[in-house]
């Protein structure tokens, strides 16, 4: 029987280094939406926790747990990532599989606010967006999940489609926030 | 020329720079204009409409005279203020509009003309011949007046945009600005502050006085370590607030790397979008000319900008300077001036019982009446009492007092509020919320005023974001006397009084104006395009509106100003646009598939933001028409690929799924069983057509909705609005799947065949029947496999996760090239579509229903739902409505062309006889003619009737047959296998 080979969205365009930030794309893994029924959110959250050691997050928020984590994503949203959901979990949410649907992009580095104030229009800043905190936004035109886990690192989910243009355009910016630094 | 032992520029480094094409030495933080006024050149540019020599009336970024081109090539920018431009070793700049040198420019022969050159002259000039005003007349007069070239290419900068946050935004870092920073700073909150020049201090900078008893520019430097030293200040130099606008957003305009020689990834400017919780508005004011006759010489400046050149760059703009003033502040010019050993020839004061300030000669009473200096300022005529004389002087510094720069407060539509006492335009309060205006913008005139309103304004900012005030922030002691003033707006007398010097507007300009029923500011302003240019005004609408005020005889409150708009300063298109040069302008969305596809040499064309291919040549191929050609065969003869990835692809769960699914179709899916798919139609709430597709049912509670490619998002937008708005009694849960699943449409007879090579386990009619889907292995990986067709054909589409979707892609097409089949694109697609008379947006514009589609009877009658009531109004049922038909050309080789026209034989091409129009077109290999679709009025009525299609555009009359729009296989037979 033949094989498939399996290709991540940024399969060959990262990474890229400018300056002191970094851009990766993060090993792919298990993604997937849970989306509450109605009235089940607080059964939803215990169900989690039992299964897999995180609560739903509040809006805005993201819960890890070693390699696990959740992130709000939307109204009555969030993505379980690192691992795929218990059965359980069925009984009291929508569960949808998003794994390949997102290139999930690393930016790390000192000036990793600097280049995302050129693209993202939320505040992300310590005291706006302190560590566990997700925000749905938009690079540029795209839509994006960016999640900060904490220090200098951000994790930036667009669309699988749209990986070459956000790799060109947070490129393109850490290169012009490099050349600034260097003025 | 330069000063010893004044300024702040770095006179261990020199710097050389081209004005038009001659080497120019300055120092290191000189402007252009600062090191030529420096090196003794005045003149500097030519006027808009007469070419008069002009040189820099100020200091600053309010300047209307001195524009030049800066840069080469597409690069470069015209129409930038010698004021702002700092100098460094290879900047290049050049005046503009003139023709052949600056000092012998040949378009100065309009000054000459100037008595027929006023208000309106070419509307009332250039009346006749009509035509004669777009190619004659408009070209001559824009190449004769007019500011800088704009370059027809390009430009090659890259410029950027970002977005920033603060608790308060200081705009402005003169002594208000600097107090409200370090108040702000001190009581805890985060600030942004905004300074348009390369260096924090403001008029502090500009002006020789103490601060605390010491000199103010070492006031400034300590103040800016202890803004540092809070941690919680950005300064933004060289960063102009462009505009306010709603929920306390501010644009900026940041020089970034204007200062210094391009280089790669440098960005020159960026554009900044501030969200400030509070603001404050420390935007100090524009000193005013004063119309005397013939006041537009090089050489005649304002009064403090002469002090900025001699205190801020250690130049003095002339060896003998002349001031003529109607304030105290201006008096200190003199002072100032000789301090630094510039001779003086005289004050001359407007007012009488004035004292001189120091030991210059003090001419009271006087008004300058005249000058003399063909490319510079050498002499000047004045009147005081009954007396006139002359001065020689090279430079002549005027004040006619302060403007304060309200511009910011005025952005969300309040008007400044006239102050009959302070003779100004003052904030009106609360103009806009959240921004609190401090200093010399809000009429404090003194140094000590500016600095306790900025004190002031802090604490207000700290108090609306529930801050207490800080300790520790006193009061520095300053100058605490802002004079007194006489408004002087206009001395009349022989010659032309200029009011905007970008413009050429004179004060007989705006005289004539009220004269000829004008007298609306508003009005004024458009027929002497006074207040316009890149300057909009700053200098001179003041002027022009106390003249106009005076000319109607109205007050200057009842006259009101023109409206202040952003941007505060010129913004290059570039950084406004900044990111969306090239293939910046949209995202692009590419498949797994596309590095297939390329590498086959598939040229690709743009779905929305996707990228799919248009077909696949093979080798001996000369022409698209072959392979499509080709490919559509292959698929009705044998088997073809494609990539269907693109259509939007939702996930609908719950166990109200189907009732939700009932109500966003017209047609029922909660009947539908587990396993099966369904084609399906959406209104909008409007009864016309929304979209179409097949909908699956994977699950008791679970379906996937299938769009076309065009509509997914909106799409996507209507079912959030459904659930969310209109349907919140259903437990329902939608989301996009689109980019997760890989999906190809395999078709074509030999379409199970090949799909059973895949298969880990090989399906058949009974196990897979049409309209079947299911999950299945492939290779092993989990996928889904679906039985539809959009090619009439016996077809599947087969879905994998998408990292899986190159892999699986090249397989497919490499089992189909094996069964004589292969991979093919846009183009064949849409031929075997348009052969089984398949819809897509083509057809469903939005101006359609499904009465006009011949899809009436998919409106379920059992059931309501979304713009079920809006289609059944009788309009849109009517029978004569423009309705899908198929055509055919009568000969068969005639030309079909979407977009073409429809019109009954016989009747004359015009639109009142229109028929209806073609919409879809291609040629069959498979019936060996072309064939449409089309909307005709009374459609499925004409089905064999002859008629005409004529294209206007392309020039092509075809006869053609109205026919069924299924042209191949109309019972269905093949698809069902």
């Amino acid at each position: 029987m033949a094989e498939l080979m399996a290709k991540s969205p940024a399969h060959g365009l990262t990474p890229v280094a400018v300056g002191g930030v970094t851009l990766s794309e993060a090993p792919m893994r298990p993604v997937w939406a849970v989306m509450p029924w109605r009235g089940k959110g607080a059964a939803l959250s215990r169900a989690l926790e039992q299964a897999h050691g995180l609560g739903f997050p509040e809006p805005g928020a993201m819960i890890t747990s070693g390699q696990l984590g959740i992130a709000w994503s939307g109204l009555d949203q969030a993505f379980l990532m690192g691992v795929e959901p218990d059965a359980a979990l069925a009984e009291h949410a929508a569960l949808t599989d998003q794994s390949d649907a997102w290139t999930q992009l690393v930016l790390e580095g000192a000036a990793v606010r600097d280049v995302l104030a050129r693209w993202v229009p939320v505040d992300l800043s310590p005291a706006a967006c302190p560590p566990g905190s997700a925000r749905r936004s938009l690079v540029g035109h795209m839509s994006a999940l960016i999640l900060h886990p904490g220090g200098d690192r951000f994790e930036v989910l667009v669309f699988r489609s749209m990986a070459g243009t956000a790799v060109h355009e947070l490129t393109r910016a850490m290169r012009a926030v490099a050349a600034r630094e260097a003025l | 020329m330069r000063v010893d032992g004044r300024g702040l520029i770095d006179r261990s480094q020199p710097v050389t720079f081209k004005f038009d094409g001659r080497s120019v030495t300055g120092y290191k933080g000189d402007t252009v204009a600062s090191a030529l006024l420096g090196k003794g050149v005045r003149l500097m540019a030519r006027s808009f409409k007469y070419h008069r020599p002009r040189g820099v009336l100020t200091a600053g970024s309010e300047e209307p005279n001195a524009l030049l081109e800066v840069g080469q090539g597409a690069a470069m920018t015209p129409n930038t203020r010698a004021t702002v431009q700092e100098i460094y070793s290879g900047l290049t700049v050049q005046s503009q509009n003139r023709i052949g040198p600056l000092d012998r420019d040949l378009l100065s022969i309009n000054d000459a003309l100037w008595p027929f050159l006023s208000a309106g002259f070419y509307y009332k000039t250039f009346m006749w011949p009509r035509a004669f005003w777009e190619k004659l007349y408009e070209p001559v007069i824009r190449r004769a007046a007019g500011l800088g070239r704009i370059t027809r290419d390009a430009s090659p900068e890259r410029h950027e945009k970002a977005f920033a946050f603060c608790d308060v935004l200081v705009i402005g870092g003169g002594p208000a600005g600097l107090m409200a920073a370090l108040t702000a700073a001190k009581g805890g909150a985060d600030v942004i502050l905004a300074e348009e020049t390369p260096e924090l201090g403001g008029r502090l900078l500009s002006d020789g006085q103490e601060i605390d008893g010491t000199p103010a520019a070492y006031w400034v430097e300590d103040i800016v370590k202890e803004l540092q030293a809070t941690g919680r200040v950005r300064v933004m130099t060289r960063t102009t607030v462009t505009g306010a606008y709603d929920d306390g957003s501010y644009g900026a305009l940041e020089r970034v790397a204007r200062h210094v020689a391009p280089a790669d990834d440098l960005p020159p400017e960026c554009f900044w979008r501030i969200r400030a919780r509070q603001a404050v508005l420390a935007a100090g004011a524009h000193e005013r000319p004063i119309a005397f006759p013939m006041n537009d010489r090089p050489g005649i400046m304002l009064a403090g900008a002469v002090r900025t050149y001699l205190n801020r760059y250690g130049v003095s703009p002339g060896r003998n300077v002349t001031i003529f003033a109607t304030n105290d502040d201006a008096h200190r010019t003199a002072v100032e001036l000789m301090d630094a050993g510039v001779k003086v020839a005289a004050v001359i004061d407007s007012r009488t019982g004035v004292t001189a300030k120091g030991d210059y000669r003090l001419i009271e009473g006087g008004q300058v009446i005249g000058t003399k200096g063909r490319q510079g300022l050498r002499q000047i005529t004045y009147r005081a009492g009954s007396r006139t004389d002359t001065l020689i002087t090279d430079c002549l510094a005027m004040s006619g007092g302060w403007n304060p720069a309200v511009h910011l407060t005025c952005h969300l539509g309040a008007r400044p509020v006239w102050d009959a006492d302070a003779k100004m335009f003052l904030p009106a309060p609360g103009a806009v919320p959240g921004l609190t205006p401090a200093g010399s913008c809000n009429g404090a005139m003194s140094t000590a005023a500016c600095l306790s309103e900025g004190l002031e304004a802090g604490k207000a900012a700290l108090a609306a974001l529930g801050r207490p005030a800080p300790q520790g922030v006193s009061l520095p002691e300053a100058e605490d006397d802002p004079g007194r003033t006489q408004a002087l707006w206009y001395v009349e007398g022989k010659g032309r009084a200029w009011l905007d010097f970008a413009n050429d507007v004179t004060t007989k300009d705006v005289k004539l104006a009220a004269a000829e029923g004008y007298a609306s500011v508003e009005h004024m302003k458009r027929y002497t395009t006074q207040g316009m240019a890149p300057d909009q005004g700053k200098s001179s609408n003041i002027n022009a509106l106390a003249l106009l005020a005076d000319s109607t005889g109205r007050g200057i409150p009842e006259t009101g100003t023109t409206t202040y708009r952003p941007p505060f300063i010129p913004v290059t298109m570039g950084a406004m646009g900044a990111f969306a040069e090239g293939h910046g302008f949209a995202p692009e969305r590419r498949t797994t598939s596309d590095a297939a596809a390329r590498g086959r040499g598939a040229p690709m064309i743009e779905a929305g933001l996707w990228f799919r291919p248009s077909y696949f040549p093979a080798p001996g191929e000369t022409t698209w028409r072959e392979a499509c050609d080709r490919e559509v065969a292959m698929v009705r003869n044998a088997v073809g690929v494609v990539d269907v990835s693109t259509l939007g692809k939702i996930d609908i769960q719950g166990p109200d799924a189907g009732a939700f699914l009932d109500f966003v179709y017209t047609n029922m899916f909660s009947t539908l069983k587990v396993g099966r798919a369904r084609y399906g139609l959406m209104l909008r709430e409007d009864g016309h057509v929304m979209d179409d597709g097949t909908t699956a049912r994977l699950g008791d509670h679970h379906y996937v909705m299938t769009t076309t490619t065009a509509a997914a998002g909106q799409v996507m937008a209507h079912l959030e609005f459904v659930a969310q708005g209109l349907r919140p009694d259903l437990d329902v849960r939608i989301i996009s799947a689109t980019e997760q699943w890989a999906q190809f449409s395999v078709a074509g007879p030999l379409s199970r065949e090949l799909l059973n090579g895949v298969l880990d386990q090989p399906i058949d009619d009974e196990s897979f029947p049409f309209m079947a889907c299911g999950a299945v292995k492939v290779h092993g990986v989990t996928g889904r496999l679906f039985r539809i067709s959009f090619s009439g054909e016996h077809a599947y589409e087969i879905a994998v996760p998408a990292r899986y979707g190159d892999a699986l892609y090249r397989d497919l097409v490499a089992r189909a090239e094996a069964l004589g089949g292969g991979a093919y694109g846009m183009e064949a697609l849409n031929v075997l579509r348009i052969e089984k008379g398949f819809i897509t947006h083509s057809e469903i514009h939005g101006r359609v229903t499904a009465h006009d589609i011949g899809m009436q009877r998919m409106l379920s009658q059992k059931k309501d739902f979304v713009g079920k009531a809006a289609a059944a109004r009788p309009g849109l049922l009517e029978p004569g409505r423009e309705r899908l038909v198929g055509l055919r050309p009568v000969e068969a080789e005639g030309r079909l062309t979407a977009g073409a026209r429809l019109f009954k034989e016989g009747d004359p091409h015009k639109r009142v006889l229109d028929q209806g129009y073609v919409t879809s077109v291609g040629y069959s290999p498979t019936l060996g003619h072309m064939i449409g679709l089309g909307f005709l009025r009374h459609g499925p009525e004409c089905e064999g009737q002859e008629i005409v299609m004529v294209d206007h555009l392309r020039k092509v009359k075809t006869r053609v047959q109205v026919v069924n729009p299924v042209f191949f296989d109309p019972d269905g037979g093949r698809a069902r296998g």
